[in-house]
């Protein structure tokens, strides 16, 4: 069974007396463990989708199963339980909370899980560490640099374990050896610890990081391609 | 969900985010509660130093007052009514007629100005018997009291006040001098120790004077104002009033309790009625300080709604991280409620230390025998209706935080 399975899946945004069709009728799935690029021109739908991927929007109609269920299966509050334990969330406005230090952040969703609180800083000090930021632990978020930020960001969507990371445009906001350092931490989330990745991206050689990439144009899928030559890793930030 | 413990120290830390603001907001509730404290506390010590002055009349007293029972305000010229005469006065003293009856004795009163060279005070002139110095257990510093002999035979003498000795006579010797009260001489037999106000008089300005010489020499009347009794005992109290009840109205003729032209008064009775009147007033204070309660939490409102809109980008992080909306309602929700209920414990200790100043400038500048009390359900009333307003106003706000769509709220900027 595929981790997630999209058949048809539509999207209309209704204002007054305009239908605004942003999907019009997209099919695909993706296995556990896959890492995939979603790629497009801005106003493509592409993000659009991720949020209906990441259960923070509803489709309009067609079907969308994540782990065999759809969002009626789960109900509103298993619905917070499954973004809480099987999603982490890569925003491209990192979206920290700009007082609180980085464990603080990368605590967050702990809070709402099921976790006893002894194991709390042991395992978002393990994501901290992961994402090479120990040495920024007990930092104020808002003074870390774009790229540490978004680290952080990557550790706190880690810190509960989840079954596939969501990523929506994490290098749009950083410069390029941040954006590489960034795309690296994903890439190694992917390859070492079989974590399910579905970026968002509208740069070439940020999609290339991935095992494939879907093409959505109009709100249709127009390709959906294996990449033949995969981003390399730059020695230098290994 | 989360633990509850994780919703206050996520509410607390959101709002030492806003420090400043946070203590803005709560300026309201801190007004609302200190006024409130401050007009609980004030009202109770009126209440207890109106009890206690009533309590110095000695729980044994009874007083007979003429006219009927003010039942509005063109009643009040019945106050003064002539219904209490020397035919009363000797009925009442008969023992078959009030078995229970300790003492009886009649009084009369009334402001005059009394002169001594070339000083002039105004004074209170009080006709009483030989029997005021065991009733109101006034002892003369100087001299002493009037005899049965002298109130017999209308003795022109006074025993005077510490504040009438002071103004007429200054540091020079009182005693046995005459002082002219409306063109009569009374011979100063006795000096009250200072004593301050007890029981409605300043005894520190007063004139005492034999009833008979007061009723005939200085104001002319037949009648007394009232007549201050004891009963012989604490437990014979009711009776002695009901006895006493019973004399005045066959001395009257008096078959209808409801054309009783005279009233009798025991220090219980007094009490609660002034109680009841505190009490209104208390009420009425405390009602209008609440008014400032209200608007205090309007002002909660309108900020944890400006709180809200400028947190959307945190309710939506916080949704897609794992947040029921029950967890963002909470969390707001205790945001207001700690927020009123800092407000409510500052309100506290402000109106208790406001209460504590007024206390030490009434004892201290103004020389009132006033305690300082802090009710305690005064504060836990303040506490508990400031945690209600942050309940009731932050209700509100919260449940728009709450209902955010994740998205909506992660796409805001």
């Amino acid at each position: 069974m595929p981790l997630i399975e999209v058949k048809n899946l539509k999207k209309t945004y209704y204002t007054d007396d305009l239908e605004i069709p942003v999907l019009r009728g997209l099919s695909f799935s993706i296995e556990t463990g896959e890492f995939v690029a979603v790629m497009g021109p801005s106003g493509s739908g592409k993000s659009t989708l991720l949020h209906i991927l990441g259960f923070l929007d509803r489709h309009t109609s067609g079907d969308y199963f994540f782990d065999g269920k759809t969002f009626d299966d789960y109900g509103m509050s298993e619905i917070a339980r499954v973004r809480n334990e099987k999603m982490g969330f890569v925003f491209q406005a990192f979206n920290l909370l700009g007082r609180s230090s980085v464990l603080e952040n990368v605590k967050l969703p702990l809070l709402y899980s099921r976790i006893p609180e002894a194991e709390w800083n042991g395992i978002a000090e393990g994501a901290i560490q992961a994402v090479g930021l120990m040495h920024r632990k007990d930092q104020e978020a808002s003074r870390l640099s774009g790229g540490e930020k978004q680290r952080a960001a990557i550790a706190r969507a880690l810190v509960t374990n989840p079954q596939i990371i969501f990523a929506d445009e994490p290098t749009g906001n950083l410069d390029s050896k941040s954006g590489e350092l960034v795309m690296e931490t994903i890439r190694k989330l992917n390859e070492e610890e079989n974590k399910t990745v579905v970026l968002i991206t509208h740069e070439t050689y940020t999609a290339r990081h991935a095992e494939r990439i879907l093409h959505i144009l109009d709100g249709k899928i127009e390709s959906d391609e294996k990449v033949e030559h995969r981003h390399v890793p730059n020695k230098f930030f290994k | 969900m989360i633990k509850f413990k994780h919703s206050l120290k996520t509410a607390v830390s959101g709002l030492k985010t806003h420090k400043s603001r946070s203590l803005l907001t709560i300026l309201g509730i801190v007004i609302g509660i200190t006024a409130i404290i401050l007009v609980m506390s004030i009202g109770s010590g009126a209440q207890n130093l109106i009890l206690n002055q009533i309590q110095g009349l000695g729980s044994k007293t009874i007083a007979v007052v003429p006219g009927r029972e003010p039942t509005g305000p063109s009643d009040v010229s019945q106050l003064m009514s002539d219904s209490l005469k020397e035919k009363d006065f000797e009925a009442l003293k008969r023992k078959e007629n009030v078995p229970t009856l300790g003492e009886v004795m009649p009084i009369v009163f009334g402001g005059e100005s009394g002169s001594y060279g070339s000083e002039t005070y105004r004074l209170t002139i009080f006709g009483a018997s030989d029997l005021i110095s065991k009733i109101f257990d006034l002892v003369p510093e100087e001299g002493a009291f009037f005899s049965e002999n002298e109130v017999r035979s209308r003795a022109d003498v006074a025993v005077i006040g510490s504040k009438v000795k002071e103004e007429l006579f200054g540091e020079s010797e009182a005693l046995g001098e005459k002082i002219k009260i409306k063109g009569k001489n009374f011979r100063v037999i006795g000096i009250l120790p200072k004593k301050g106000q007890v029981s409605f008089f300043n005894f520190d300005e007063i004139a005492i004077v034999p009833y008979t010489t007061a009723q005939q020499d200085i104001f002319g009347i037949k009648f007394f104002h009232r007549f201050i009794a004891e009963a012989d005992s604490e437990e014979h109290l009711s009776e002695t009033v009901r006895d006493i009840t019973i004399t005045l109205r066959n001395s009257h003729g008096i078959t209808d309790p409801s054309k009783d032209d005279f009233f009798v008064e025991t220090p219980a009775d007094l009490a609660s009625r002034l109680n009841v009147i505190t009490s209104i007033l208390t009420l009425l204070l405390v009602s209008i300080a609440a008014i400032s309660l209200v608007v205090g939490g309007i002002g909660i409102m309108n900020i944890m709604l400006v709180s809200v809109t400028e947190r959307t980008r945190e309710i939506g992080l916080r949704k897609s991280l794992g947040a029921t909306e029950r967890d963002i309602l909470v969390q707001f929700l205790l945001e207001a409620i700690i927020l009123t209920a800092i407000g409510g414990i500052i309100g506290i200790v402000l109106g208790a230390l406001f209460s504590f100043g007024v206390s030490v400038i009434l004892t201290r500048v103004l020389a009132m025998s006033w305690e300082f009390v802090f009710p305690i359900y005064a504060a836990v009333l303040g506490l508990s209706v400031s945690g209600a307003i942050g309940l009731v106003f932050g209700i509100y706000p919260a449940r728009q935080a709450s209902r955010k769509s994740p998205i909506e709220a992660l796409r805001y900027e």
